[in-house]
């Protein structure tokens, strides 16, 4: 091994940094947890920034309801492989006691953020490490690493810490957590290389196979328990993959014959589309879409 | 050649920052059709007939509303030649302390004027901050060059002035290129312009593609600041104990003596792990697990060093960016985070403060006020390891941070003159100088 460091190699190294200084500075810090890609990449880091010692951390899921069955079994899978705590928070608990009422257009991604901050406050986890990157959107460009959350889980964007070397700041009061960004510097590009070189496994749904889908405002949804196809909407079935894995009322495939990672890469690298703004729903409500649901405690 | 670029950009409000990054990602084809298509789409919402690029970065909806930046983002592109991450910040008012945010991993800075009106107080307020926190490369952008009539007189005196500058600030000749852009036209953004036929450098891209950059000096002193202690209490390694932390500078190897600070006790490094296996050595950068020879009580906040070992103390100088509201008065008890120490501190004695008109360090202020840049003398509660920042900018550098809310309260460098009085500058003439202010030689 040289000495010197590659591009992934200091990715690795910064997120491997940043787990440790948590787990340092922290008395209850949480991994969300989804079994999607980013978090799976966060959970491999965490493995590696610890090793041989256990991942300090227990996991966090917040469980729309509206699940792919594949990503829930990995998601268990992997949970049990590394015998680590799983939570899970559901929104169909608060649809069910009138806590939250279903939304019109269906989608339960918005959903996500009371049951979250419950979760939060019910386990007094002050530390709580999400996979956001700052290439996925423009308000999350303008995210911290350490990114402090008020008592109500709000992200304040004009008054962030200004975030000076690799020196984090992670000083928060009672009631108040800070929400840590370990792949803040990845991109989707990275992620991908990274799972390549790592062979990082990942649910099956990331590689192009046959589905039945329906096209609604542009997007190939799977039919699921998320209500579709309505009238008019026609089943079809395609090859297909996914780029992100979120809420299936929202989360489109992508046509796809990419079935291995190498051709993985090869599409995304290639790609015209960024990975919201081609399979998000939820990105495409407003042109503040996601920084409003940040600011109301959304990660 | 790195592969990897850190790049900050700079300057005043309206200077066209924002467009010159939307102008750098959309040339470089680093804009995706469907942000695109959001950008075009809200231009044309705003009555422009052209796609606004500033839209593709400033992501929130009051720098919408209001055209302006607000806080520092980050953003990633790359060529076949190189990734960078461009930290792109506001011109503002709160101006030293998004500057300050975005250059103190930068490797370069991208500093913008405005052509029509050349090198303005700011400019050179930014230059000097940028050279206070060491960053060792220059670009001077001067913007709008098509509104000056792409006049090469107006741009080669902006130059000339500016050149004169950052040598006063210490920066090697060969450390600062400006280039004549224009970000709204793409004139030598990416593409070469016809406009600029007297000028024969670089564009700003060949420039930030073929700049060398300081690899990390994997010959300094070695610094390991001990973030973690690794104990798996397994069957597996039940008397494992290991040392985690990220390489903050110079090189370890097995077999190395070091010290472990502030106590100050010797030990033979006996292994280097990684979760991919143990390693011989490990350079700057690199996150990896110490095994040291001996049992020693070593823990979170402790620094292992060798070589030239850094001075343990309790009394030191340094240079603070104060960057909160509440102002900093002589006596305020603060915390201090070093490395992975965090302790208590008391600021003793403000020495001196940087005149931002004058350009010079003037006598002790009695406070220092958002965005003020002082030498104060700091008293802490435990030794600290420190090494000057000059030397080395990790473990150099520490934050000041409010012992009651636990916010950042400024960037602090230790030791780290301020910059001298400005005497070149005065001589070129024709730099309107804040008069009737004497400049007053710097603190201690």
């Amino acid at each position: 091994m040289t000495l010197a460091l590659d591009a992934l190699d200091r990715l690795e190294s910064e997120a491997v940094h940043i787990f440790r200084e948590v787990a340092g500075e922290f008395d209850r810090p949480v991994i969300l947890f989804s079994g999607g890609k980013d978090s799976t990449l966060l959970l491999h880091l965490a493995v590696k920034a610890f090793w041989p010692a256990p991942v300090p951390f227990p996991l966090l899921h917040v469980d729309t309801g509206h699940n792919f069955d594949e990503v829930i079994r990995f998601r268990d899978e992997v949970v049990a492989r590394h015998g680590l705590r799983l939570e899970v928070a559901r929104v169909q608990d608060y649809l069910d006691d009138g806590r939250l009422a279903e939304r019109p257009d269906g989608t339960r991604n918005p959903l996500q953020t009371v049951p979250l901050l419950d979760a939060i406050t019910a386990n007094r986890f002050d530390a709580v490490f999400g996979g956001g990157r700052r290439d996925e959107e423009r308000a999350r460009a303008k995210e911290r690493i350490f990114s402090l959350r008020n008592a109500f889980g709000q992200w304040e964007p004009r008054r962030q810490r200004p975030e000076l070397w690799n020196l984090y700041n992670g000083r928060h009061r009672a009631g108040e957590h800070v929400r840590v960004f370990p792949l803040s510097n990845w991109t989707e590009l990275d992620v991908w290389r990274y799972i390549a070189r790592e062979r990082v496994e990942l649910p099956p749904i990331y590689y192009a196979h046959r589905r039945e889908v329906y096209l609604r405002d542009g997007m190939w949804l799977a039919r699921g328990p998320w209500g579709g196809p309505r009238e008019g909407e026609e089943l079809l079935e395609k090859t297909v993959r996914y780029r992100t894995v979120g809420d299936g009322s929202c989360t489109g495939a992508v046509e796809s014959e990419a079935a291995d990672i190498d051709a993985v890469i090869a599409e995304v690298a290639a790609s015209r589309l960024t990975e919201r703004g081609a399979t998000r729903a939820d990105d495409r409500l407003s042109e503040a879409a996601m920084e409003d649901r940040k600011r109301e405690g959304y990660f | 050649m790195s592969d990897l670029l850190r790049l900050a950009t700079a300057g005043s409000v309206d200077d066209g920052k924002s467009t010159l990054v939307g102008r750098l990602l959309y040339d470089t084809k680093s804009v995706l059709a469907d942000t695109l298509d959001a950008v075009q789409r809200a231009s044309a919402d705003r009555g422009l007939t052209t796609p606004d690029l500033s839209l593709l970065v400033d992501g929130l909806r009051s720098e919408r509303e209001q055209g302006i930046t607000i806080d520092v983002a980050y953003r990633y592109f790359a060529t076949p030649r190189r990734t960078f991450v461009l930290a792109d910040t506001p011109g503002h008012v709160q101006y030293t302390r998004n500057t300050v945010t975005g250059a103190s991993t930068a490797q370069l800075a991208v500093l913008l004027v405005d052509a029509r009106r050349g090198v303005v107080e700011q400019t050179r307020r930014h230059a000097a901050v940028l050279a206070l926190l060491g960053v060792p490369r220059l670009v001077l952008a001067v913007n709008k060059v098509d509104l000056v009539g792409y006049d090469e007189v107006v741009f080669a005196r902006i130059a000339k002035e500016f050149a004169a500058h950052a040598s006063a600030l210490g920066f090697a000749e060969d450390s600062v290129v400006s280039i004549p852009v224009s970000a709204l036209v793409g004139d030598n953004v990416v593409d070469r312009s016809a406009s600029t036929p007297w000028y024969s450098g670089p564009t700003l891209l060949e420039h930030l593609e073929s700049v060398p950059v300081e690899p990390d000096p994997h010959d300094a002193p070695f610094r390991f600041p001990v973030q973690y202690v690794i104990r798996p209490r397994t069957a597996e390694h039940p008397d494992y104990r290991g040392y985690a932390g990220q390489v903050a500078a110079g090189t370890v190897r097995v077999g190395d003596e070091v010290t472990v600070l502030p106590g100050g006790s010797r030990t033979t490094v006996t292994g280097i792990d990684t979760a991919d296996g143990p390693l011989a050595e490990a350079a700057a950068g690199r996150s990896v697990t110490l095994l040291l020879a001996h049992d020693l009580d070593v823990s979170r906040g402790d620094l292992i060093a060798a070589g030239d070992a850094p001075e343990v103390v309790d009394e030191f100088t340094a240079t603070l960016c104060w960057l909160a509201e509440k102002p900093l008065a002589p006596g305020a008890r603060v915390l201090v985070k070093h490395g992975t120490r965090t302790v208590q501190a008391i600021v003793t004695e403000l020495l001196s403060r940087f005149d931002e008109q004058a350009l010079a360090s003037t006598g002790a202020p009695d406070a220092l006020r958002l965005n003020d840049i002082g030498q104060v003398r700091v008293r802490t509660a435990e030794p600290v390891p420190v090494d000057d920042y000059t030397r080395d900018r990790r473990t150099g550098a520490f934050l000041v941070i409010d012992a009651g809310d636990g916010g950042t309260l400024a960037a602090g460098l230790v030791g780290a003159p301020l910059p001298e009085p400005d005497a070149p500058r005065a001589q070129a003439g024709g730099v309107a100088l804040a008069d009737g202010r004497a400049l007053v030689s710097p603190g201690p």
